[in-house]
């Protein structure tokens, strides 16, 4: 029961803080409904006991990811009122939409699925359960080739936003090492022979 | 023998790509050094060839050179038959090529395109003899053709004169109405045979006569009926027997060399050479024999009429060309396939000495045509005067020259083809050919006696210019007018009653008028002692006296028979209208149909409505279509959005 | 109490809510990016309960995997951005219009 009460309560204020997202007129208001809306959706998450993935959700999204939008969102200090004008003009398309997939979504989860003869909840996991432990010994064993491959992706991922931010502003002044370590002596003195020169 | 052979066919086309690629390095005395040394050769190498089959006893050679590709069964292939005809044509056509090599050194001496030139007869020299040497009918029809663009090649040599290249299209396109049916009748032969080797062919030629075919449904023709006409139109057009002979006369526009060689001696003689060549078909089908003795008789006749109201010298001697050309087709219909070839053979000489003698006096006359502006020349140009007086005399068959015993002889074969048992066929044959006679010997005496006696009506300017033409001219003249003198004496024996040809020609038994004659061959003695009896002498005679009686002695009738038969006159000199069906019928209804098609058909249809419709209708649509791509990211991610739901709803509630 | 159908409902309204902010924040590229991740949370929802309905990790690996892409793509989408603003002074998607036909 009180696993039912928490379960609506958490869902509510995620579902209010994503509609934040969606709706405020400011964007740091909607990246800090969003950092909500991930730290709801983490407790959720421990709810059906995936505490690895809830951590990671806090960690690198809320931690990491969304602090990287708040610094972007404030560096370019967009034009707010241009940005949200036409907002309410589609509303009412975006709403109409939205309500014709859910009934969509819900229909099938409901009527087509099993009828809601799961109303017994999941099963209980068994004695001494670790999730970590679990998650950790299927992705390092059978999923070991693609978590190799989200590491190559995380790290093209960092070379492609420095390749891509990075940039040479003209009339920068640096060294440069590498001409200076190879420099030789003969490039930098000259020794002209000439006869001497009679007095005038 | 094999590498004979190749020299043979070899020699004129390696000099002729020398002298055409490298004309101008090797000068102009260079490119007809290496022209008349490479004819020479395949000349000397011919009569070899040919004094091999004739006292060496060698057999035909059947020698295949280089399987080109072999597709489903059917070979084709380069190859060499060389039997007793290849080998005559062989010789003549090397022969006269030779005469006319040595004769263009003096004839063109002052041309810009001497090299060009030398090139094109040498060539031509090559790909007529591709044509003869032929095994097969695939290279029978490459040298057919070749002969073809080279002759095409050569009316228009003179490319900046409006009429050349009028008469060199007239020429292509006339041939290829021919070729059309030629090659018709090849693909009817490959039809029916699987095979284009001769040999093979020949060989079945049996069961193919015995065969129909039902082009239109419900009219079976004989499979060897039809083979045999659609290659005889094609001999039509190479060989210029009406209706398709209109392009020869234009083809006079060309250099007179040429129409010694090309449209007197040798090219339009290939229809005569490929009828013979495919006897043991034509012999299987009486109707197709039919068809070419009458197709023969009517261009003997009305081609010589169309001769005497010619005014250009050499459209004269074209006519006459055309009339003789009529002679063989109709010697060939009467299954006398060797007094065809052999009238060839003598035509070929007497003809290009006839046209060398025409070309010598127009270098002459400074290049003046009309024979109306010529007359008493014969004191000026002797040699070109005797040797003129040979080649016509020739040409009516006077008794003794080579004309006379081809000539009369083929008459009598075309008389003793009663077989043809249609009434009809045999008389129109046989009187065209009898009465032939008196119009060649009246053409050729009024274009003589004009041109060589009575007045001279040149100008002052010309006449003091006249004089003999050239050794490298006159020698030709000579050297043609021996063998067109006596060769028939000699050869006549051997070549028609002697089983010259032997396995060459086949006839069938019952239609060997040849055979029939041979009871009656006493040797040539007993033949000239015998022509002032037969009727072909008085007529020859009776056109010699006309000519004579009209053109010197009263020169004011001619002018009155013109007033008097104007309607005559006018469809002569019209030449039957020809001319007019075939430019203004054939030519211009062709235009207007393409017009039409152009038009309508290509520019309305399939550029405006298919080719050009399906762009714009796309044009269109994507020009609508256009509006959905605005470039805007939530433009797609709307599309997407709209068609993730629309997925949905159809999985949900449309499955 | 609280099952499958839940969690799937949850997700699913998540994810409808974060294509209404598709629609309606078509304007501004980093709403646009922050919808998306909100889309992608929603379906690693459903990721995890399938997971622990199924009783199987499989699920929750994805969801790893899901979640080291989404913050490369985030990191790369705001690199861009970036670029996209210092060259154009403006990150406004109605002036973005170069990618059509």
């Amino acid at each position: 029961m009180l696993h039912s009460i928490l379960f609506y309560m958490f869902a509510f204020i995620m579902l209010g803080a994503a509609a934040g997202v969606v709706f405020s007129r400011n964007p740091v208001h909607s990246v800090m409904f969003l950092v909500l809306t991930f730290f709801q959706s983490a407790i959720l998450w421990l709810m059906v006991e995936a505490e690895f993935l809830a951590i990671v959700l806090v960690l690198v999204y809320v931690g990491a990811v969304m602090v990287l939008f708040l610094f972007v969102v404030m560096m370019l200090e967009v034009n707010i009122e241009a940005a949200k004008r036409g907002l309410t003009r589609y509303a009412p398309f975006a709403i109409g939409v939205a309500l014709l997939m859910a009934v969509e979504l819900i229909q099938l989860i409901w009527l087509r699925g099993h009828g809601g003869s799961s109303a017994g909840g999941f099963a209980p996991t068994p004695e001494g359960y670790s999730n970590t432990k679990a998650l950790g010994s299927v992705l390092y064993t059978e999923h070991v080739y693609a978590f190799e491959i989200a590491a190559v992706i995380l790290l093209l991922a960092i070379v492609a936003a420095i390749t891509l931010t990075m940039r040479k502003r003209p009339g920068l002044k640096v060294q440069n090492i590498a001409a200076q370590v190879a420099v030789r002596a003969k490039d930098r003195v000259r020794i002209v022979k000439m006869d001497a020169e009679k007095k005038q | 023998m094999y590498n004979y052979y190749l020299t043979i066919v070899l020699a004129p086309l390696a000099a002729a790509i020398i002298a055409g690629l490298a004309g101008k390095q090797i000068g102009r005395a260079g490119s007809h050094w290496i022209t008349i040394l490479g004819v020479g050769t395949s000349c000397a190498l011919s009569m070899l060839v040919l004094m091999n089959m004739f006292w060496g006893g060698a057999v035909a050679e059947n020698i295949s050179v280089y399987t080109w590709a072999v597709t489903d069964g059917l070979r084709m292939e380069v190859g060499f038959l060389v039997d007793r005809l290849t080998a005559l044509m062989m010789c003549v056509v090397t022969f006269v090529s030779l005469m006319v090599h040595i004769y263009t050194i003096g004839y063109m001496r002052e041309d810009p395109g001497y090299q060009r030139f030398f090139s094109y007869i040498s060539l031509f020299t090559f790909a007529m003899l591709m044509l003869v040497m032929s095994n097969n009918f695939l290279q029978l029809f490459f040298g057919w053709e070749a002969v073809g663009l080279v002759s095409y090649l050569l009316i228009g040599f003179w490319y900046k004169k409006e009429t050349a290249i009028f008469a060199n299209l007239k020429a292509f396109l006339v041939n290829r109405v021919g070729d059309f049916g030629f090659i018709l009748g090849i693909a009817a032969v490959v039809m029916f045979t699987g095979s284009l080797d001769y040999a093979e062919v020949f060989s079945q030629a049996d069961s193919v006569a015995t065969q129909n075919i039902e082009v239109f449904s419900g009219t079976p023709w004989n499979a060897m009926t039809l083979i045999c006409i659609l290659l005889f139109i094609g001999a039509m057009g190479k060989s210029a027997q009406a209706p398709l002979h209109v392009w020869l006369p234009d083809s006079m526009e060309g250099p007179t060399p040429i129409s010694a060689l090309i449209h007197a001696a040798t090219m339009v003689t290939a229809g005569i050479f490929m009828v013979a060549r495919m006897s043991p078909l034509f012999e299987l089908s009486t109707t197709a024999l039919a068809v070419v003795i009458v197709v023969g008789s009517f261009t003997a006749f009305f081609m010589g009429l169309l001769g005497i109201v010619q005014n250009d010298i050499k459209r004269v001697v074209a006519y006459s060309t055309l009339s003789q050309l009529g002679y063989m087709t109709v010697a060939l219909g009467a299954s006398a396939y060797s007094a065809a070839i052999f009238h060839l053979m003598t035509h070929a000489f007497f003809k290009a000495l006839l046209f060398l003698a025409a070309g010598s006096v127009i270098i002459a006359m400074h290049h003046e045509q009309d024979i109306r502006k010529m007359g008493g020349i014969r004191k000026y140009m002797p040699i070109t005067y005797w040797t003129s007086l040979i080649g016509s005399l020739a040409l009516i068959g006077f008794p003794g020259s080579s004309g006379f015993f081809s000539k009369d002889l083929l008459i009598e074969a075309v008389k003793e083809s009663h077989w043809h048992g249609q009434g009809l066929v045999y008389w129109i044959a046989y009187l065209s050919v009898l009465l032939g006679v008196f119009v060649t010997a009246l053409y050729s005496f009024r274009m003589f006696f004009l041109v060589f006696h009575g007045k001279e009506r040149m100008d002052a300017e010309t006449k003091s210019h006249l004089h003999e033409t050239p050794a490298v001219v006159t020698v030709p003249l000579i050297l043609l007018a021996i063998p067109s003198a006596v060769i028939g004496w000699y050869t006549v024996g051997p070549v028609l009653f002697g089983d010259y040809f032997g396995d060459a020609i086949f006839v069938k038994d019952t239609q060997d008028v040849i055979a029939h004659m041979t009871s009656g061959w006493h040797g040539s003695l007993a033949l000239l002692l015998h022509a002032v009896m037969t009727p072909v002498f008085w007529l020859a005679a009776a056109g010699v006296f006309a000519a004579w009686f009209l053109y010197l002695y009263r020169s004011d009738i001619p002018a009155k028979i013109k007033d008097r038969m104007s309607g005559v006159y006018n469809l002569l000199d019209r030449k039957y209208y020809f001319d007019d069906l075939w430019i203004n019928g054939f030519a211009a209804g062709g235009r207007a149909l393409g017009q039409l098609l152009w038009k309508k058909g290509d520019e309305l249809i399939i550029d405006g409505l298919l080719v050009n419709g399906t762009a714009r209708t796309v044009g269109r649509i994507a020009a609508a279509v256009r509006q959905l791509q605005t470039g805007y990211l939530y433009t797609y991610a709307f599309a997407m959005i709209i068609g993730l739901t629309v997925l949905l709803g159809w999985l949900i509630w449309l499955r | 109490m609280i099952g499958l159908e839940h969690y799937l409902t949850l997700a699913a309204m998540l994810f409808v809510l974060s294509i209404a902010g598709i629609i309606v924040n078509r304007r501004n590229l980093i709403l646009l990016l922050m919808c998306v991740e909100l889309m992608l949370l929603a379906v690693n929802f459903n990721f995890i309960a399938f997971s622990r309905y199924l009783g199987d990790e499989t699920g929750q690996v994805f969801v790893f995997f899901i979640l080291t892409v989404a913050a490369a793509e985030a990191a790369i989408g705001l690199a861009i951005l970036v670029v996209l603003f210092r060259n154009r002074r403006s990150i406004a998607v109605q002036e973005l219009n170069t990618l059509k036909g």
